[in-house]
This record gives C-alpha cells, structure tokens and sequence, in this order.
C-alpha cells in the first residue's frame, strides 16, 4: 500500500489479505476473519429488503397517502402510486396498530417484540416469530 | 470525524464504477501530527497520507463519485494520487459505494471446544473485611446465602484442576487464578491446590502458571516466601493512601485496614521479587483522586504496577460514580496517560497498567464479539465446583454453566454465548468503540440493569474517550517509539 500505512497487527492482516487479491470467495455467511464482515460482498446470497436492490428511482418510506397502511389503492383508486413495504412499517403497524394481520400487536400482546431492533434496516434479523 | 453507518436507506445514483462514495464506519484520530483511522468493525490502524485524508475530508462534506473527487481535489493531488487513494481507502473498506449494501456481520459463535484459559477458583466465600461496597456481600450481592460451603474441599480443588486442565484442550498453558472471599483463609487449600496442579500439568505436558488476588491483611513470611518460590502473580486490592483505604476497606468492627496491611505490603514487595506485583482499586464517588493514589500506591509503596477500576454498583448508591464523578476520573487517566507515553517514548516502564491493558489490545487489533472471556476462554468455580460465567458470578445458580465434577453444560454455554454476542446488542451497533467494549462486563450489567445481557451504557461516553486517549497514544508511540510496541508481541524489555 502507498497511501495508507498499516500501523497495528491487525492492519498488516488486512493489508496482505488486500494485496493477495481482496476477498476470498466464501459461502453464505462464511465469516472473513481478517475484516470482520461475511464474505459475499456481492451480497448474492442475502435476503434484502425490498428497496435495498440496485439503485433506482426514488421510493418513498413510509405508506401511502389516502390508506394508511393502505397498501390496497393510491389516492387516484389504483396501485401505480402506492409505495412499497419497507422495514418502517415494522414500527407503524406494530406501534398504535389498527391493521393487527400484518405485524405481532404491540399494544395488547407483543410489547417487546422489536425491543433488540432499534434500526429495522440493521436489526430486522433479531425480530422473531410470535405465535400467539 | 467518527464515522457510523450512514442510514442505509435508498440512494439514487449512477451505476458501480462511477458510483457516489460513502464513508464508512471508523475512527479518525490525530497522533504525533499525522491523522489514522481506526476501522470498524476490523480494528485496523492505518496511518492516512495526505491524499488519502484528503479525500476522507471531501467525502465528509458530501457523497462524491471518484470523477468528483478528482475534480475538488485537483489543485492539490493528481489524479493518479486521488484514484490510488480511493482504490486503498476501499481496500480497507473505509469507504464504499453507495449504490453497494452495506454488508452486515452474521453472529459467528465460537466452537464448541474453546478452550479454557483461565480458571478462576473461589476457594472461600468467606471474608476478613467488611467493605461495604463489596459485590460479593454488599448491597448488590447477586449470590444469596445458601447452603454452600464457605470453604472449598481439597477434594473439589483437585476436581476443579482436573477440570481446567482437561478443558484448556490444546493450550500449553493453563491459567489457574484464586479469588474468594479473602483467598489467603484458606491457604492450607491454596497450598495443596497448587501442587496438585503442578504435578498434574507435568504429566499431561502442560505448565501452569498461578496468580491471586488478596486483601493482604493475611500475609505473613511463610505465605509470602511460599507466593515467591512458587512464582504466584500477586495482585492486591487497595484503594490508596490511610484516608482513600480506611473509607471502604473496614474490617467488622468498622475499623480500616491501612495499618494492618501496610507492613506486610512492604514486606511482600521486598521479598517477592519473581512476579511483578500489582495494585488493584476500586474508585468511588469519594475515592477519585487518581493521580494522588497512583503517586502513593507506586513510589511510596512500591507497587509495580496499579489497575484503577470503578466501583460496580446499582446507581442510586451513595458510593456509585455518576457523569460528573466519571469526567473527573477520565481527566485523570488522561494525565496519566500523557504520563505514561512519556516513558515509554523513552522506552522505560510506567506502573499505570489501564492504559498498557488497553493498548495491548489495539495493538492487536482485537474486534471482541464479547466483552470479555467470561463462559468462554475464563470461567469461575464456587466452592462446591459448581462452574459459572466468572469469578464473579461463582455460586449463583442463575449464572451456572456446569460443574468441574459433570463438565461444561453445553447447551447453557450455547444459550449464553448466542445471547450474549454483539450481534445482539442493538444498542451498541453504530458505537465506533464496538470492538473493543462490545458492551462491557456481564456483572457490571447484571447490577445495573438487572440482565448480563445489557450493554453498560451508563459507561459509553467514558470507555469512547478513554479508547480515544488510548489510540493517540498507540498513534504516537507508533511514530516515535515504534520499538515499545514490540513488548506487545513478547520482544524487548523496558527499564524500569
């Protein structure tokens, strides 16, 4: 490396695992000890989100205008306009929920069920099944 | 400029190649007029050329495609400096485009032969002193009475040798660690356990090395000759001066125990010399003044080295640290520190062991996945053999992990460690000090929140600017002595 000098043992790690040409190929979450990330930088073989793909146009969080949730027609009674589902809902249908089919109900019956789940985006893997 | 994840939601932007760039997360941090990075979650330290911060600097005003960053820094780098910048700044992965998912860490649990380390015998529960704001029989004892004994059997200690050397699996070290109550009331146990141990780890090719922690009001010269001939590490908890040890460290009657363990200190440090002997305190709302104790426990006593550690306790306690109490002790050990790097710029020893503990690990670049070894590669034993998470948490059943007499419960040590792992700790996912706090200790937890499993986040603010303190320190040796850092990996010797 000419710009960045490694400086503790862990750098010099990172450096010749760089320089012996970047990632390992790697399975499904098969762990890169070295950068402390799994390897599959592609990110192939992970479930995403669905606004997480390629970049695209601009779509919007949150839910539609008219319905909320509302996730059946847009304000003109078509589906052209709705957004799609994103991780938020998990916190607007589970906090002050009236459309209780889609998420676990904080209000009566699953208080803590996004408690290990601060950020959705980063978090979504700790939220389990509930079976009431 | 400390850098977390960016929210991760969509951006707009051209296709990979071209792509806008993002930061990523890491540390930066200025040491002897240079600028590093520590990265997250790798734990790397790279120092930055001027090209490389450059660009780090313009990517912090703004989300820029390498075309742009070309473009903004081009009356101060070329083009070829700008791109070799960018292509080792995403080497290292301390930026990214944004148009590429963040990866994110799967828990990766140990397997399920990790061996043990250290083994931590509570060889009494018993103590000599009353110090009130004791964990083991203060306000916030978490073990109840029970009908344990107060002392462990010779029989149990060898089961627990046993135990530990069966379970270190390939290590050719074995770490075996008295603790109590006060460990020296039993010593006529220690004594046995030690030889036992000796023998046993000779004849499975093994060594061990010993160490304890004591109140010193015991010591008299046929333990203290026995500690040196046998090479025991010795560490002994003190909080300083007659005023500082005389508040908490009382015996029953509420009488201190200054006068009584000063001599025999003395005599200790003078006789054993095998094992560099240590000082442990534990800091209070009262007892804070850092550098006054250090100055006494090391030049005045002799200590080679002193440990500070505050006080664990539930908050509304009168004894407990709040903010304030914590800027005050921090402003210390940042003196210290400062202290510290002085001499081992000229390559010479200094006792302030906190920082050269903490160093040790940047050093090593260690990303933790736990914040200690506790159920891990270190578990603790009460005196019945029952096995738990620590020392600390010998004897309560809720905390148990098995026995040294039926072995490793691996389907508890399974549950822990899953529910324990960073991965689980939301709270601490953007926290660029992660891999080396990864939410503290488990007991500390436990008596604050009432769970092993919260991160002590009354301590986060503190433990980002002690590791900042730190990194600067490990930035500047790095550039001005970079021999010290050579004692971290087992090479050299420093003068004393």
């Amino acid at each position: 490396m000419k710009h960045l000098e490694p400086i503790n043992r862990k750098a010099g790690r990172i450096e010749a695992h760089t320089e012996g040409g970047g990632h390992r190929a790697g399975g499904y979450g098969e762990a890169d000890a070295t950068v402390g990330v799994p390897t599959d930088p592609e990110g192939e073989h992970d479930v995403v989100a669905l606004q997480s793909g390629e970049a695209g146009a601009h779509i919007p969080l949150g839910c539609s205008l008219v319905f909320f949730p509302g996730w059946e027609v847009d304000s003109t009674g078509g589906t052209a306009g709705l957004c799609q589902p994103v991780e938020r809902d998990l916190f607007d249908c589970h906090l002050a929920c009236f459309w209780p089919a889609h998420v676990p109900d904080q209000l009566n019956y699953s208080p803590d069920w996004t408690a290990k789940c601060a950020a959705a985006q980063n978090d979504w893997r700790n939220i389990d099944l509930i079976f009431p | 400029m400390s850098r977390a994840v960016a929210g991760t939601g969509p951006t707009a932007g051209p296709a990979a190649g071209g792509a806008k760039l993002a930061l990523r997360e890491f540390h930066h941090f200025e040491a002897a007029g240079g600028h590093f990075l520590y990265l997250v979650p790798s734990a790397g330290v790279f120092r930055l050329d001027e090209p490389s911060y450059a660009v780090l600097e313009a990517l912090e005003e703004a989300r820029r495609t390498p075309a742009e960053l070309r473009a903004v820094l081009s009356s101060r780098f070329g083009a070829d400096q700008v791109d070799g910048a960018v292509a080792e700044l995403s080497q290292v992965q301390a930026v990214r485009p944004v148009d590429r998912r963040e990866e994110r860490m799967l828990p990766i649990l140990p397997p399920q032969d990790f061996p043990l380390t250290t083994m931590v015998l509570n060889v009494t529960s018993k103590c000599n002193l009353a110090c009130t704001y004791c964990y083991e029989y203060g306000e916030d004892r978490i073990v109840p009475e029970s009908g344990k004994p107060r002392f462990m059997s010779e029989e149990v200690a060898r089961e627990s040798v046993e135990f530990m050397l069966q379970e270190s699996g390939d290590n050719k070290v074995a770490h075996l660690t008295f603790f109590g109550g006060e460990t020296l009331l039993n010593f006529r146990v220690l004594k046995k356990t030690l030889a036992y141990a000796r023998t046993r780890g000779r004849e499975m090719g093994k060594e061990v090395e010993f160490s304890l922690t004591t109140n010193a009001t015991l010591l008299r010269p046929e333990i203290i000759e026995w500690l040196a001939e046998n090479r025991v590490g010795v560490t002994i908890s003190i909080d300083g001066p007659q005023d500082s040890q005389d508040k908490f460290r009382v015996f029953r009657n509420g009488k201190g125990s200054y006068e009584v363990i000063l001599p025999k200190i003395r005599e200790l440090l003078r006789r054993h010399r095998s094992r560099p002997i240590a000082a442990r305190v534990t800091l209070t709302r009262q007892n804070l003044d850092v550098m006054k104790i250090f100055r006494h426990l090391t030049e005045e006593i002799g200590f080679w080295e002193v440990g500070f550690a505050p006080v664990t306790t539930a908050s509304m306690r009168d004894y407990a640290i709040e903010d304030e109490g914590c800027d005050r002790m921090l402003a210390q050990f940042d003196e210290l520190a400062a202290e510290w790097l002085a001499h081992a710029v000229e390559h010479r020893h200094h006792g302030f062991s906190n920082v050269k503990d903490t160093l040790e690990e940047i050093h090593k670049g260690v990303s933790k996945a736990y914040g200690c070894g506790a159920g891990l590669g270190l578990m603790g034993v009460a005196t019945d053999g029952e096995v738990a998470l620590c020392h600390r948490f010998a004897g309560s059943e809720e905390h148990g992990i098995g026995t040294v007499q039926g072995g490793i419960d691996r389907d508890r040590q399974f549950g822990f460690l899953k529910k324990h792992h960073i991965a689980n700790k939301t709270d601490c996912h953007t926290c660029w000090a992660r891999p080396i706090c990864s939410g503290g200790c488990y007991h500390e937890a436990h008596t604050r929140y009432g769970t092993t499993a919260a991160p002590n986040l009354h301590f986060c603010e503190w433990i980002r600017g002690w590791t900042d303190t730190c990194l600067k320190i490990y930035g500047e040796l790095a550039v001005r002595n970079p021999e010290f850092l050579k004692l971290f990996d087992g090479e050299g010797r420093v003068a004393a």
